[in-house]
């Protein structure tokens, strides 16, 4: 496909995608109204707006919004960075891959979230329990890819590598590091959306802070404008955290053809 | 003295506690500047020969010896080129070529002119900046050849060095490997499958048993050089390729057997 075709494919794809958020805005409107579904139920999108600009003035929307931000940010950060670590050096060390993996095994298979009171307990109703729920559920498929990527090295690079008497660190950072990279940005970009889940779930168990708290609230109150209002504040928070990562992604992955990349 | 003197190299695999032999006895030696080539059915062996000279693999018996010296480990006196290219794709063409360089300290000025003349020997000067995902195979294969020129190893062992490409490509790049080679004159050892491919670039085709890879048969190729393409026409030729067919035949019916 040349460039031109490409370009009309992607603006044809665009002006789909404009259509049906609008189609989806006009029935999330009218459709509860024509379909007589009450307002506790299905809040018609005006009254989300409303209920935004009310929750702004009234209920600390943004220092809530920012708390969570932070907290992804922080959950995401160092879950990728320990993830990545993990990864690496369990890649180095078949011993130790082999020592570990029944435990992470389990781990794995653990559902984190299910931690979140756990934390709580053992840190209060501050920010920390919900930083290490997220670190804990961003590590993982961080630490996987990674891992699975130090496995899966062109053996015939090192080989080459070897023949040019290449020190076992410049093995390391010239040909190990950077393979692993496509698939670190793949296990980053799942990380960045499960961290929002993992700081939810985190601020729904305990503490008076952040959209967690509001959600839980807004159901105390039998207020659903409030709970959609919440939710799609970590929607937005979650969305700009994956665009963070592509952007990133997209100056580190350079090299590779547009085409990889697919959508999004 | 001849570059290369290999004696009696024998390799055999065990998994689990089937025994595999892979290369039985196998001798040869290649002089300064020839180019030989080993044909045989697939997997009689002739790969792993490659791997064993290019020091990844230790055989179980049997001595290699590179301008007198033992083959111990992987050196940069042996230059391998694989059949699926092994270029790094975060590197441009020229980074990759620089590469081997540049892990042995060569300072940057230089590195980017011996960079610079090999990508002109293979006629990638335009693509110095291009990466290695937006080149089509053949190209990668010439980048590929740049960045082991580089180092200027005393023998080149290709491994199946166009078996990924298509065949009106592979057949372009078996003439560029014949122009290069005339002006360069490297020592190649080279493993194919394609008999008509080993005919045109060597001097001497060694042919293989089916496995364990032992020596078959061996043809001196007295065709003059420097070679056109259109040799490939020529009686002379055609009865270089019965030959070897003839010899190569046998051993491929009787994998067919093993195998079934």
């Amino acid at each position: 496909m040349n460039g031109a075709a490409r370009g009309a494919l992607a603006r044809k794809g665009a002006a789909a995608s404009l259509a049906l958020l609008v189609v989806f805005l006009a029935a999330w409107e009218w459709g509860p109204g024509l379909l007589r579904i009450p307002t506790f139920i299905v809040p018609p999108l005006s009254m989300v707006y409303a209920e935004f600009f009310r929750m702004l003035h009234l209920n600390n929307l943004v220092v809530h919004t920012g708390v969570t931000a932070a907290e992804v940010l922080a959950g995401f950060a160092l879950g990728s960075l320990l993830g990545a670590l993990g990864g690496y050096l369990l890649g180095m060390s078949r011993v130790a891959e082999l020592a570990l993996s029944p435990y992470i095994l389990a781990l794995q298979i653990a559902p984190k979230v299910a931690f979140a009171p756990l934390f709580i307990l053992w840190m209060g109703f501050t920010v920390y329990p919900k930083i290490l729920v997220a670190i804990l559920i961003v590590f993982f498929p961080v630490m996987i890819n990674v891992l699975t990527a130090i496995r899966a090295v062109d053996p015939d690079l090192v080989n080459l590598a070897r023949s040019f008497k290449a020190t076992r660190a410049q093995i390391f950072w010239s040909i190990e590091f950077p393979s692993t990279m496509p698939p670190l940005f793949a296990g980053l970009r799942i990380g960045s959306t499960l961290a929002v889940v993992g700081v939810v779930v985190g601020e729904l168990v305990g503490g008076n802070l952040g959209l967690g708290y509001l959600l839980s609230f807004g159901e105390g109150q039998a207020n659903t404008p409030m709970v959609f209002v919440s939710i799609l504040m970590l929607t937005l928070i979650g969305g700009i955290a994956y665009v963070l990562v592509i952007v990133v992604e997209r100056r580190v992955l350079h090299y590779m053809p547009a085409r990889a990349y697919g959508g999004i | 003295m001849a570059l290369l003197e290999v004696r009696d190299i024998a390799k055999t695999y065990h998994r689990g506690a089937r025994s595999v032999p892979a290369i039985d006895r196998f001798s040869i030696t290649v002089e300064e500047g020839e180019f030989v080539s080993i044909v045989g059915p697939s997997g009689c062996g002739k790969s792993t020969f490659l791997h064993i000279l290019g020091g990844f693999e230790s055989p179980d018996g049997g001595t290699m010896l590179l301008n007198g010296a033992p083959i111990v480990g992987p050196g940069p006196d042996r230059g391998m080129v694989f059949q699926e290219f092994a270029l790094f794709p975060w590197r441009s063409v020229a980074g990759n070529v620089g590469w081997a360089l540049e892990v042995q300290r060569v300072p940057k000025a230089k590195r980017l002119a011996v960079a610079a003349k090999y990508l002109k020997l293979v006629g990638l000067t335009a693509f110095a900046d291009v990466y290695p995902g937006e080149l089509s195979g053949g190209m990668k294969q010439r980048a590929a050849l740049a960045r082991v020129l580089a180092f200027e190893p005393r023998i080149l062992l290709m491994d199946e060095p166009f078996g990924a490409l298509d065949a009106q490509t592979r057949e372009l790049m078996q003439e560029e490997l014949n122009t290069i080679w005339q002006e360069t004159r490297k020592t190649v050892l080279f493993v194919t499958h394609d008999i008509e491919e080993a005919i045109y670039l060597s001097d001497r085709v060694i042919v293989f048993t089916t496995r364990p890879g032992r020596l078959k048969d061996e043809v001196r190729i007295e065709l003059a050089r420097p070679r056109r393409i259109d040799v490939k026409k020529s009686a002379e030729y055609m009865a270089y390729r019965n030959r070897i067919w003839d010899s190569l035949r046998a051993e491929v019916l009787k994998t067919r057997e093993e195998t079934g």
